[in-house]
């Protein structure tokens, strides 16, 4: 069953300047994005900072309106609603419930003024979901469900570790049973010895609650860890998307290869970063080099590359790449 | 190789209102010439902390600094700051982790490189700037006579720390300390600047503590490693030894944790428990409470430093006399 459908989803950030404040340009963060996300898939964003993975995330929520594209959200009974023009008053309370967020860093999504019990509460009360005679056993439950003690319901948040307070929001996103989370790199301000307890964590609830993820990180290894789908993201383009084992198998695109061979061998007999030879870095998405995202940087580029965009292009029945290399 | 720096049980605490933090809690070690030595850990471990009270950049008092830090046959601790002054920044150098924010945004490039440059060697106007421009074009900044009288913000974060660089190369120091130098990085441009800094520690064959939390890293460049846990060595190992047979529960630990493709559809490998807050460290071996061999032994007394081979040794008493695994 189908959760979310994304078309052509665009974002540009206008950038303002002048008394008159008038908009000189646009900070093109997110170009012509699709995919689809059904009942308990994980879809998996990966790439470095600035491709735009980050606002994908935010403006499926609604934090940003898209410039242009198409959102379309089904609800529980099926229903589609088209909520790219924002999101109509009959749809507000099933979105909000069905759809949650998990931010990147635990210590500034938690009110520090709050207790962990009013954190938890706060969602399940909008939405008035339990009886408030019942609400101190639910949150116990919820607590217990992600690892934690009952007793810290009374605690604040600044008593607790990384990794504990990421499982308070855990919880908070899960205090509604929501039918898609989005995980917005959700263990990288996490100690490595804690990451994989999360990871479990979120994987254990994806298998008794059937909720379906958009996971949303720079570590591929992670990405691949949790996914169905990836999502390999550049300059604000999808350059591959592709079943998170068929890409590493088979990775086509050349920057999905330079990621992979820049991550660290763990090796020390086999240490590999020494044949990396990726030049130059990310350029700014205000201005966005004309034709492939990637060619500045690209070891293969061809005469065609600096002229036109390349097009997303089916390899196999679940493997697509933009990439002028497989015009053939 | 020579010893060029010798550490013996140096502690560093902080007064704070919860207690009396044991920051680093009694650590030694020594560096030779010309080798890079990791120092690992999560956060909270100590290990930033080590490197800042070898750098003098701890402020005693408030904080209690204790043990010795020979570097040439010179105690370090208590070293006046003006005495100190000739030995940081030119013969111990630092990188910093947030290359963003170590530049001072209203002074370009060049202004910055030549304050140091200035501050400790004795060259003129035109032999610093040719220095200079040398130096970063050693680090791959292209047309670096331009980037000489740009600013910080027209840099990209991989750039800026490529310039960090240079400027912790700039007076040629003995050991160079870098403190989580890749860890603000994406991984293609991580993967660029470590290759510049492997290259540039045989050109100019100084010694190298690099402090990061990523095992992947230190695999890819170090020569020997040492793992810290609240505030304590835990382990001490050739880099080969360290990924091969890790001795310490902790070490292995952190080994596991890598996510790797053969887990996909199981569950990962984990340490249980959170790293304890530097007040609250637990009484005997502060791993007692995480670790799955645990002893009555272990809650009682902290271990010493248990001797595997000639180059291998864990502080832990799965290690001692009569408990050799």
């Amino acid at each position: 069953m189908k959760i979310l459908q994304i078309e052509r989803l665009k974002k540009y950030f206008p950038i303002k300047a002048g008394v008159f404040l008038q908009v000189v340009g646009h900070v093109k963060a997110m170009e012509d994005v699709n995919f689809g996300i059904s009942k308990g898939e994980t879809i998996g964003v990966v790439g470095e900072s600035g491709c735009g993975k980050s606002t994908l995330g935010r403006t499926i929520v609604k934090i940003y309106e898209p410039t242009a594209g198409n959102i379309s959200y089904f609800d529980e009974s099926g229903r589609e609603h088209d909520i790219s023009k924002g999101l109509h008053r009959s749809v507000r309370p099933l979105f909000r419930r069905d759809v949650q967020m998990i931010f990147q860093n635990p210590f500034d999504s938690l009110d520090p003024r709050m207790t962990v019990r009013d954190i938890i509460r706060e969602p399940i009360e909008a939405h008035n979901l339990v009886p408030s005679s019942e609400m101190d056993g639910y949150v116990s439950e919820l607590l217990m469900k992600v690892g934690l003690y009952p007793e810290y319901a009374q605690r604040y948040p600044h008593e607790f570790s990384g990794g504990q307070r990421q499982r308070i929001a855990i919880a908070r996103s899960i205090s509604v049973n929501p039918r898609l989370i989005i995980c917005d790199e959700p263990t990288s301000a996490l100690d490595v010895s804690v990451q994989s307890q999360i990871i479990n964590l979120l994987q254990e609830l994806r298998e008794e609650n059937h909720i379906s993820y958009i996971f949303i990180s720079h570590n591929l290894d992670v990405v691949h860890h949790m996914s169905d789908r990836i999502l390999v993201m550049y300059l604000g383009n999808v350059v591959e998307a592709s079943s998170a084992t068929e890409l590493f198998d088979n990775p086509s695109h050349p920057y999905t290869k330079a990621l992979m061979a820049s991550i660290p061998n763990w090796s020390p007999e086999n240490r590999k970063l020494q044949d990396v030879r990726l030049e130059g870095e990310p350029p700014s998405p205000i201005n966005p080099p004309p034709g492939c995202p990637f060619h500045p940087r690209c070891p293969y580029r061809l005469e065609i590359c600096d002229k036109q965009k390349p097009v997303s292009r089916a390899l196999s029945e679940d493997h697509s790449v933009a990439c002028w290399l497989y015009d053939r | 190789m020579s010893k060029i720096l010798d550490v013996r049980d140096l502690k560093t605490y902080f007064r704070t209102p919860d207690g009396v933090v044991k920051a680093v809690d009694g650590i030694s070690f020594e560096m030779m010439k010309g080798e890079i030595l990791a120092l690992v850990g999560e956060s909270g471990c100590g290990k930033s902390v080590t490197v800042q009270t070898v750098m003098g950049l701890v402020k005693v008092p408030p904080a209690l600094v204790e043990g010795q830090i020979l570097y040439r046959d010179r105690n370090l601790v208590g070293m006046s700051n003006k005495e100190y002054r000739n030995i940081r920044g030119k013969e111990i150098s630092m990188i910093f982790q947030e290359p963003m924010s170590t530049f001072d945004p209203l002074f370009t490039i060049g202004y910055q490189l030549t304050e140091v440059a200035k501050a400790h060697m004795e060259w003129d106007d035109q032999k610093t700037r040719e220095e200079i421009i040398s130096v970063l074009r050693k680090v791959n900044i292209p047309e670096p006579e331009k980037r000489y009288r740009e600013y910080p913000h027209e840099m990209s974060g991989g750039m800026l720390q490529r310039i960090m660089i240079a400027m912790a190369l700039i007076t040629n120091p003995e050991i160079i300390i870098a403190d989580e130098p890749t860890t603000a990085l994406d991984v293609t441009i991580q993967a660029q600047v470590l290759n510049i800094m492997r290259d540039l520690q045989k050109e100019f064959d100084s010694s190298i503590i690099f402090i990061t939390h990523d095992l992947g890293v230190v695999a890819e460049l170090s020569d020997r490693v040492h793992v810290m846990y609240a505030g304590k060595i835990v382990e001490k190992a050739l880099v080969s030894d360290l990924y091969n047979s890790p001795m310490h529960p902790y070490t292995r630990g952190l080994l596991n944790s890598r996510v790797k493709r053969e887990y996909k559809g199981k569950k990962l490998p984990y340490v249980e428990g959170y790293v304890p807050r530097a007040h609250e460290f637990p009484k005997g071996c502060r791993f007692n409470p995480r670790c799955p061999h645990a002893m009555e032994l272990c809650r009682e007394q902290d271990p010493p430093e248990m001797s595997i081979s000639e180059t291998h040794a864990a502080a832990c008493w799965l290690y001692g006399e009569d408990q050799r695994l």
